[in-house]
This record gives structure tokens, sequence and C-alpha cells, in this order.
């Protein structure tokens, strides 16, 4: 039975009680437990099923490396799955249930897969569902989903708020404890910025269960003061519940703050994602215990027994009344030693030594334990709960074994460095034959820009186990960082660490060595995977020899915890079954984060209102008013239509274009890019970025130009102004005002930085509207202040003025056909010249107008959309704008690139006008089929649809597309297959549908 | 003429920074040879301070002239004024090759104030800003959350901030979300919290 111990439990305050639910059920914990402590504490020793054939499982850990206890935690819009029970701090009204079972807990269906294990082997789902291939989509998928485990999927969207923080330091210390703060403050002394990141609630690590005395002082006593000192200085940084995540190139780190898990009625944000600059970084990340690998390993009660210990000492709770102990090592002994201390029953040490340890072995002997070296755990048997153990020779293949009836069972198969952070950025490691780890090879660690490297270990990540070690090691981790920050540590001795010295351990991969397959096929390596040392074992047989692809077909080491616990035995067993060294099999890659990190971290404040900056024109608040149907155009949002009460989107935008058409119709323009291009030689400059001419342009004009990348496809196109001599004001399409202008600022920066040009970006200057329709030019002669005649201002010329009172630039340009002034005033007056302009216009009916009208205006006449009939891939010999190039220029960007000879074929598709035959409207981007097919077997396309639209002003369907030969082949008729079955029929037509004379914009 | 109003028309928000904005405020890019007479006479008299250095900006409470660029000024001063001192500055300027514009409308200006206005900056620019790494007078071209922002420290406890006005409601969202109650950090304001 797991229960609480009296007078032990360090982090616990027993006279605060804290009540939680498990599975529905209340239960009762103390403040400063975690989750896991707290089921225990209540004899919860089952705290989920596994994951392929849901086997009964316990905690087996007690801190991020769990692999077990996973809950789903929370409900509702808190809800979130996988959650580790060992990490989870206890809050009053915690509520918790565990994963991968139906309809409980006690009973589950699933667990008939434990049953049929023998069925489902290393790369069964490889196996089995390759063939018949259609059963893949409709059998096995669908089955394979529902049956999958783990947590389930949150329904709600989450309540909670993230955000990042970024920080700068010279040195991040990753860690904590006794090596991370003896590194931070001799760093802190010498005067470095430092932050201190500790993901658990307390400073100090594992220290204070294992003991030891530094410079003769308990090492609490050393933790404390040391954090007490680093606190006080203004150049450190402290962070509790704060891991460190990830190590990234220079310098760059990433660290997981978990504000509000533990007290979710406080105010502010639940994570917090730190982003750090830092100069060096030392991980100081400790080490995590090994299980051992023998049949029954993770019975619910098989604990590792750094686990056990740290339970009893952090927490009061002894897992169970008595308990057998199977080691290899002499840290393993501390465990039996504090649980006999504490009054628990300990049966017996059992050594895979045969000479088993030293000091620590001696101490546990003279408590009166039994000690059994050279002897191993055969198997351990109970389901749901230990119930006995079967002992065995360790030499052996499992037989002659003894029976002793117990209820939790500690392991210790050694200790592996966290090399994880060291790893992340490039840091290799090295075997240590000795202690049987891999720690991180100090010669060749992670490197910045200058080939210098950026991260050092310290303490037990370093592989330095002892406490003595341990600081020694962290005081010269932090004196390499200063010498590389060209920083001096002060002159201070180093603390002196004492402990219980520890004798050799022996690697023991498999329990007993020899196991035959009966126990091997219930020995686990990775838990929260169910993959055992039979499936490697398999592996191994049909061939796996690389241990990422072994990792890949058995999913060792791919889970949530991704191998903490079982990489190192995993690979040994790989290296064993190959008749390898295990550094020679090698271990997979460690990628950041470190453990799980929330998907809100991540995003930090990117959600919801401010998921992505939208951009609002002056006008956006009166287009929200009159209900606009939107339409994101690059980070814009522009009024698509405004539909009125009753009226379909649709129906709105044949209004709107009717309107216009007839009377009067408003465009908000504001999104426009508005580039001033400023020097004596701007009209040169511009000469080289259009294809026509834009040095001849006078004063006064505007001309409309087109814009070529140097591989000659047209990128854009716009109005340009010439404002004065040595000015000019290029018209943008939305959302390529920003590109445009870095387009000109680099080939004046790179190619032409001798030429004298300044470019702004003046876009947002301007709330620019459009005024267009019959009656345009009445409205502006009813407000007055300028002469807006055909006379004063032509078609294709702009001029400054007043009206009625407003600072207003009018360009007499039109992108619809009609008689169309495009007035620009200042952004902050916009709304206002946007209300003049609607009462002005009240008598003609006027309509403002969304993007999908002026579509389809445009297209009415013919004029191209960057983006419609342009896709990347276009030049403007191919939409008919031979007109638009410029023949007298030597030069100008994309002319060289179209004169190529594949630029030149006469057999790419060109621009034409299409009519269905019924008056239908085509469907957008539908092909023109052929006669014959490809060598695909594919029907031949002739062409393409790039832009269609029903036109209300010639109530039929109109488009515009892309056609092999097509000019050539005006009055023929194409056939357009469409996704729904139908074949269209349209003939090709001149793409000027409307007033081909341009008599309407002309007067 | 009609009332010229400011992206947010003033909207303010406090939690554990008060966030405002400015309202109008006259904006002007120069851009032109910065070492020049003629700029620095340009610049200065409509902005009534002095020549910043590189990374610098000078200000008072009317004006002030920010390094955007090594041939790139930003001149601060009153909004009614702009206009007037874009003709000004031209003139002054003369045949100097040189682009003086009016950008006043093409920006929103948010003041960002209090003990906790670093901690709500660091959260959404990716600018060291410990109190002896960023001090008032530095002026900073940089990102705020995902959009383009420039900053510099009026005084220890306040930060004026200049973005494009169409994205004025998103840095207005995105600097509530940073300075929620709750969500004070710790970094730049000893003493911290120690728990055992």
């Amino acid at each position: 039975m797991s229960t609480r111990i009296a007078n032990k439990g360090r982090l616990i305050d027993r006279s605060a009680t804290v009540t939680f639910t498990f599975n529905g059920k209340a239960m009762m914990g103390f403040e400063g437990d975690t989750l896991a402590s707290a089921l225990l504490a209540n004899d919860q020793m089952m705290m989920g099923r596994s994951f392929k054939y849901h086997r009964p499982r316990g905690v087996v850990a007690s801190g991020a490396e769990e692999p077990n206890a996973l809950m789903n935690m929370g409900e509702g819009a808190s809800f979130e799955p996988n959650q580790r029970a060992t990490t989870t701090e206890l809050f009053d009204g915690l509520t918790a249930r565990s994963q991968n079972h139906w309809p409980s807990l006690e009973f589950d269906v699933g667990a008939v897969n434990t049953h049929l294990s023998r069925f489902l082997p290393a790369g069964f789902y490889y196996k089995m569902f390759m063939y018949p291939r259609a059963f893949w989509k409709h059998v096995y998928e669908p089955f394979i989903r529902q049956s999958a485990g783990l947590g389930q999927v949150p329904k709600q969207g989450d309540a909670d708020t993230y955000e990042h923080f970024y920080a700068f330091c010279d040195v991040l210390v990753i860690g904590g404890g006794v090596a991370g703060l003896q590194a931070a403050k001799v760093a802190a002394d010498a005067g470095a910025r430092v932050i201190v990141m500790e993901q658990t609630a307390h400073w100090g690590g594992r220290a204070p269960v294992d003991g030891g005395t530094v410079n003769d002082q308990p090492v609490e006593e050393f933790i404390t003061r040391t954090v007490t000192e680093l606190s006080a200085m203004p150049n450190v940084t402290m962070r509790l519940r704060c891991m460190g995540s990830g190590v990234y190139d220079h310098g760059y780190a990433l660290g997981y703050e978990r504000l509000t898990d533990h007290a979710p009625d406080q105010d502010g944000p639940r994570h917090r994602l730190w982003r750090v600059r830092a100069a060096q970084i030392i991980t100081a990340t400790g080490a995590i215990e090994r299980p051992l690998s023998f049949a029954g390993n993770d019975v619910p009660g098989v604990m590792l027994a750094s686990a056990m210990r740290d339970y009893l000492v952090n927490y009061g709770v002894g897992p169970g009344q008595r308990i057998i102990l199977a080691t290899n090592n002499d840290d393993g002994y501390r465990t039996a030693i504090c649980m006999k201390q504490a009054g628990l029953d300990v049966l017996r040490i059992v050594d895979g030594r045969e000479t088993g340890g030293g000091a620590l072995m001696s101490e546990a002997r003279s408590l009166g334990i039994r000690i059994d070296c050279g002897r191993a755990i055969g198997k351990v048997t109970g389901g749901k709960r230990v119930r006995k153990v079967y002992l065995c020779a360790q030499s052996g293949s499992g037989g002659a074994l003894e029976e002793v009836a117990c209820d939790a069972v500690a392991m210790s198969g050694g200790w592996s460095p966290v090399v994880h952070l060291w790893s992340h950025c490039g840091g290799k490691l090295i075997w240590d034959t000795d202690q049987a780890f891999f720690r991180p090879d100090p010669s060749r660690a992670p490197t910045g820009a200058d080939g210098a490297s950026f991260v050092a270990t310290a303490g037990s990540a370093s592989g330095a186990m002892a406490l003595d070690a341990v600081l020694a090691d962290a005081d010269q981790a932090a004196k390499s960082v200063l010498q590389a920050l060209g920083m001096k540590a002060k002159r201070k001795k180093i603390p002196v660490g004492e402990d219980q010295p520890e004798a050799m351990m022996e690697p023991v991969w498999m329990m007993p060595r020899e196991a035959k397959i009966q126990l091997r096929s219930k020995a686990w390596l990775d838990y929260q995977n169910d993959v055992k040392v039979s499936d490697v074992q398999l592996a191994a047989r049909e061939g796996y020899e690389s241990v990422e692809h072994t990792k890949r077909y058995t999913t060792l080491g791919m889970a949530t915890d991704q191998g903490k616990l079982s990489n190192i035995n995993g690979l040994a067993t790989l290296a064993n079954a190959l008749g390898a060294d295990i550094p020679a099999v090698g271990t997979t890659t460690f990628r950041p984060p470190y453990t799980p990190i929330s998907m809100g971290a991540i995003a930090g404040e990117a959600r919801g209102p401010i998921f992505q900056p939208v951009r609002r024109t002056p006008m956006y608040d009166w287009h929200n008013t009159q209900n606009a149907d939107w339409e994101p155009v690059g980070h814009w949002r522009r009024p698509y239509a405004y539909p009125k009460a009753g009226e379909t989107v649709h129906d709105a935008v044949m209004r709107e274009v009717t309107n216009t058409r007839q009377s009067l119709g408003l465009l908000d323009a504001s999104t426009l890019g508005k580039l001033i291009v400023k020097g004596p030689d701007a009209g040169r400059f511009l000469d080289m970025l259009y294809t026509n001419m834009m040095s001849n342009l006078q004063p006064g004009r505007c001309r409309y130009g087109l814009m070529c990348t140097e591989n000659g496809f047209l990128t854009d196109d716009g109005v340009v102004a010439r404002i004065d001599e040595d000015t000019f004001l290029c018209h943008t399409t939305t959302g390529g005002a920003e590109r445009i202008h870095a387009h000109m600022e680099e080939w004046l920066q790179t190619e032409w930085w001798d030429w004298k040009v300044y470019v702004a970006n003046v876009t947002e200057q301007y709330a620019q509207i459009a005024l267009v329709g019959p009656n345009a030019r009445k409205v502006l002669e009813k407000l007055g202040g300028m002469d807006v005649s055909a006379e004063a201002l032509p078609f294709m010329t702009w001029a400054d003025g007043r009206i009625a009172g407003f600072d207003a630039r009018v360009y007499r340009i039109s992108f619809s056909g009609e008689l169309s002034y495009e007035i620009a005033v200042p952004a902050s007056q916009g709304q206002g010249f946007w209300n003049t302009l609607m009462s002005a216009g009240a008598e003609f009916n006027v309509t403002p107008y969304g993007t999908e009208a002026l579509h389809i205006m445009r297209a009415e006449k013919g004029f191209i959309m960057i983006g419609d009939e342009t896709d990347g891939t276009v030049i403007p010999q191919d939409l008919g704008l031979g007109w638009a190039i410029s023949k007298k220029k030597t030069d100008y960007l994309g002319k060289r690139a179209q004169e190529r000879s594949h630029m030149t074929d006469p057999n790419r598709w060109k621009l034409v006008g299409l009519e269905t035959t019924d008056g239908s409207v085509l469907p957008d981007g539908a092909y023109a089929v052929g006669e014959g097919v490809n060598e695909n077997g594919q029907r031949n396309m002739i062409g393409r649809v790039t832009s269609t639209y029903h036109s209300p002003t010639l109530n039929k369907g109109i488009a515009m597309g892309l056609v092999l030969h097509g000019p050539d082949r005006m009055g023929e008729e194409l056939s357009f297959p469409g996704t729904d079955g139908k074949v269209y029929t349209a003939r090709i037509v001149d793409p000027v549908f409307f007033d081909k004379n341009g008599e309407k914009q002309n007067v | 003429m009609s009332d010229a109003i400011s992206a947010l028309n003033g909207a303010s928000f406090d939690g554990i920074v008060r966030v405002q904005e400015m309202g109008l405020q006259g904006m002007i890019t120069l851009r032109g040879d910065i070492a020049s007479a003629a700029v620095i006479k340009a610049a200065t008299k409509a902005a009534g301070v002095g020549m910043p250095d590189a990374n610098q900006a000078v200000s008072d409470d009317t004006g002030a002239i920010c390094w955007m660029s090594p041939d790139e000024l930003l001149v601060l001063c009153p909004h009614d004024k702009a206009e007037a001192n874009v003709a000004a500055m031209t003139k002054t300027l003369g045949k100097a090759h040189s682009l003086v514009v009016n950008v006043s409308d093409a920006r929103a200006m948010f003041r960002v104030s209090g003990a906790s206005a670093r901690e709500v900056m660091a959260k959404l620019c990716p600018v060291d800003f410990a109190p002896d790494s960023f001090v008032p007078g530095m002026f900073r071209r940089s990102r705020m959350a995902q959009v383009p922002a420039a900053f510099w420290m009026r005084d220890e406890d306040s930060f004026d901030v200049i973005c494009f006005r169409s994205v004025a409601d998103y840095v207005f969202g995105a600097l509530k979300m940073a300075a929620q109650p709750g969500s004070k950090v710790g970094m730049f304001n000893k003493p911290q919290a120690v728990s055992k």
C-alpha cells in the first residue's frame, strides 16, 4: 500500500490541505504536492493505461521524464491532454482523468491487446496495413485513428492568454540545481548578466534528497544561501517553473515559463515563452536515472529508485510497505537506506554486480537489509499492482526463480546525463565506458558564427556525479564561459562538496543477462509507446542497423517523452543484438523542445483579433457599419461588396456595377500603393523599372506602366503621375507597395547606387477615393473649388487643388471605363471627405462599390489584373500589352529575358476574351481541352480561364483567358470541362467587351 | 476642411502600464546627405531641436529629429505645422538632392508609460530593453509583434512608438495584451519574488 509517512516531506505543508478529483473521485493532498505524489498518497498506484497494449501503468519517475502518468487535465476551455502528473503542481479544485482506457481505468476493453501482443510486433503497422491498397483509406486508417491512444483533443477554444518575452544576457544558465547555482554565482560575481532557469518550482535539484555537505554544511544551506545571494544581485534574473526548452544557433534559446498552471485563479498569461539571446549558455540539466529491463518492469509499483526516494523525502509518501530494490550501482542503495530509515520494510536488495558495492552497501547491510549480489529480478507479477517478484541469477536466463511477495519495486540501472540541450545545436557526445553513459564531449561543443563554443555543461549534465565533482565542474564551466566572454572570474574558493563515495557501477542492459523470450517480451524499454526488448531485437534481426531506422520502425523514443528513459537502454539493446559497440550504434537526434510546450506559448499574443495584423483604411469603420462583405487583399481588408438588407452578395455586386455605370459609384482605393520617386535620375530610373518610357512624361500627366522582374515576368502595374521635373508618384497594386518599394531600394542600393534617386512609400498618407460614373464631374462641380472640366483636367492628367475645403490631388484616371476621378486627401481627413462625397452624390444615387464590382468593370473593359491574368509566369507580350513596351529604350528590367527563345515562342498562350455560347459563367481556372492526350494520358490542354464574371452590363458571362494561338482564333469555340461534370463551351472574342473606343471615359 | 482624426482618436488602456494613442502628430520624412549643412538646417529649423547621432533621437515637447538610416531622418512637429514645414524645408534644401515628404497621416503614435514600460515593450519587440542597454535618447527601428515599429524613450518610464496608421488597431491590441493585469515579468524591476 502506498501512503503518507510521518515526519517526511520537505516540500509539502501538512497544515494546508488541497482537494482535487481523479477520474471524478474526490481526493485530498497537501500544498506542495505534485499530482503524482498526491495520487500515491491516496494509494492510487495505477494512473493510466499504456498506448498500444492498454496495460495498467503507474508512475515510474518523479519529474519531467515521466512516461506513464499522463493526464487529461482540467475541463472545458482549460482542458489539456497528456499532462505529466509528476510535473503538475497540485492546487485546490484540480481535475484530472487518466488516459488510454474505455470504459474505465479499472476495466478496459482495449486491454485485450496485451493478449494479442504476439500479433502486434515491431513494425506491425508497416507489415499489416500495406495490402490491399484501398483498405488503408477506408478500413485501416479509420480503425487505427479511433483506437489511437493518449489524451483527448480539446473541444473548446483555449480560455487562457500567453505571451513572449525577449531577453538578453551574457550567460544563460539552464537548470537551478547545485551545479546551475554555483555556475551562475561565479558568472554573476564576475559581473556578467545572468539568467537562471529552473523547470521545477524549487531550487536545488536532487541534492536535498540525495544529501551530502558543502563546506561542511548540509547541502540545503548552500542552496538557500546561493539563491538568496543571486536573487539580490541586479545583474541576475532567477526564474522558477521555467524550462530551458531549446538551444538554437547564435546563442538563441527558448525558456518555457509556466505562470499560472499551479494557480489558475491568478491574473495574467498562463505561459510565457522566453526568447533569449545569450552570449554563452551553461546547461546544468542534471541526469536521469535509467530503468532496468526485466519482465514486468511496467507493473504499477515498479519505480525508479530515485523517484521512490523523491516521493518519500520531498512529499512524505511511501510507495509501498514491502520493497525490493534492484540495482547495478551504489546510488540505488540510497533509496533502500532511506526507505528503511523511514520505517518501511526493505525486503531485499538485488545487486546485479557479482561483488556488490562499497560504503553505501555496507551502510544498508548495517541497517539489516538483506543484499543479494549477482542476482536479478526475473519477473514481476501483479497486473494492476506489484504482488510478487521472482528473483534469479543475473548471469542466467531466468530459471530457478525464487518467489518473494512485495508491493513495490525500486530499480536503478545507472544514470544518464541530460544532454538534450547540449545536443540541440550540434554538441557531440562521447561514450563513458566506466559510467556507461553518453556525456558531452567538451572538445566538440556547439559553435557560434565565430566557430567558438557557446554552450558549456555543468555538473551531472557533464557526467560529474559526485557532489564534489559537480561543484568543481560547475565552477570550471562558469570560468570557461567567462573566458569566452572576455570576463574575469573573481578569485574565490570552489565550495567543497562531500557525499558518500560510490563503487563502480556495472552496466546491466537486461535482467537476467540471458533472459528467455517469454521474459524479454515483457521487459519494457519505452513505456509510453509500448516498446519491449524483444521488439528492438526483432528489428535488429530484420535488418535494422541504424538507430534512427530502428527508432522509427519500433517507435522507440517517439512518444511525448521522447525516450528520456528508454533511449540508452534501447540503443544498448540494439547494440547487443547487432553485436556492435554502443558508441558505434550512436544515439538518435535530440531535438527541441526538451519536453512538450504548449501551442499557446508558441503563438504568444498572436490569437483572436491580433492573430495577424489587419490593415485598415481610414474609412474601415464606415465600411463596417455599411455591412461590408470583407475581402482580404494582402493584409488589407477591402469591401468586396456592400449587401443591403435582403440582398445577396451577388445581387449587391450587380447593383453596384449597374449604378456606377449608369450614374455614380464610390470606391475606397486607399490601399493602392503610392511611391514617391525623386531625384535628377528619377526619370532614368523609372525607364529601367517600367517596360514603357516614363522619362518623357510631362509634369501634370499620368501614364499607365508595367513592371517586370529581371526574368521578364510581369510583376506589377499602375499609373505613374509626374509631379514635377524631379518627382514622380508611382501607383502600385494593393499589397504591392512594400514589395515594389523594396524592389526599387534594392536596385538603387545594389546596382545603381550612384544614381541620385530617393524613394518614399507614402501609401498610407492618403485616403484615395475613386468617384466613378457619368455623374462624377457634376458632383465635383457642385462641391466646387477646382476646375475639373474635360478641358482643364483631361483624361490621364492630374491636378492639386481644394475640393469642398479639402486639400486634394485629383487624378483623372479610370479602371472602370467610366468618367472617373481618383482623389487623394490626407488620411486623417479621409472619412470626412468620403462623407462629403456621399452627401453630394446622394441626388445621383451614389453607390459605394467593392472590389468585385471593380473587377467586373475592369474585365468588361479588358483591363488585366495582376494576380488574375498574371501568375509569375506571364510576360506582357502574352497579354497583348506590346503597346506598353517601349521600342525606343535600350534596356529595362526584363528586356533581355523577354528576348529568350521560350519567351518569343509563338506557342505561348495569349490573352483573349471568352464568351460562353449560352450566356453562363465559365468556371474560374477551368482549362480548355484540345485533341489527343499527353504522355500521362491526360487530355491535352490549350488554354485556361484567368478571370470570369457575370456582367450585369452585358447580361451574360464574360471571361478572359490565355489560349494557344488565341488572338489568331477569333470566333472559334473551345470546350472547358468543369469540376461539376458539365462541359462549358465558349467562343474566343476580343477581350474588350464594353465601350471599345473609350467614349464613356473620355468625356 | 473637415476635422482631422488620428487612427484611433486618442484611445487608451490602463494595465500594468498605460497605453495611449497620441492623436495627430506631424511627421516629415527627410532623405538626403544628413551630414550636409542644408539638411541639418532644414531639419533642425523645422523640429526646433538639434541633430541626433546615429540610432538616436533628439526631442523636446513639440519637436524631434529621429535618425532613421544613414540618409534618412524623421522630423516631428505639430500636425498643423507639417505642411508648412515641408514647404520651408524644401525651400531650404534648394537644389540639394533630397526628398521631403509629409507622412504625418501615414502613421500612428502610441505612448507606453509606467514602471513596467520596458517589460511591456520587451514582450513585443526583439530588442534588449535592459535599463543599461536601452536609454532615453536612443531611437530604434524594429518590429512590434508582426509589424514594423520605431520607438524611443521620452524618459526612464515611457516609450513613444510609431507604426503605420493601417495597423494602429493591431498595435493597440498587441500592447493591450502585453499590458494585461497580472503580467509583470520582474526582469527589469528588482527585487524579485524568490520561492523556496
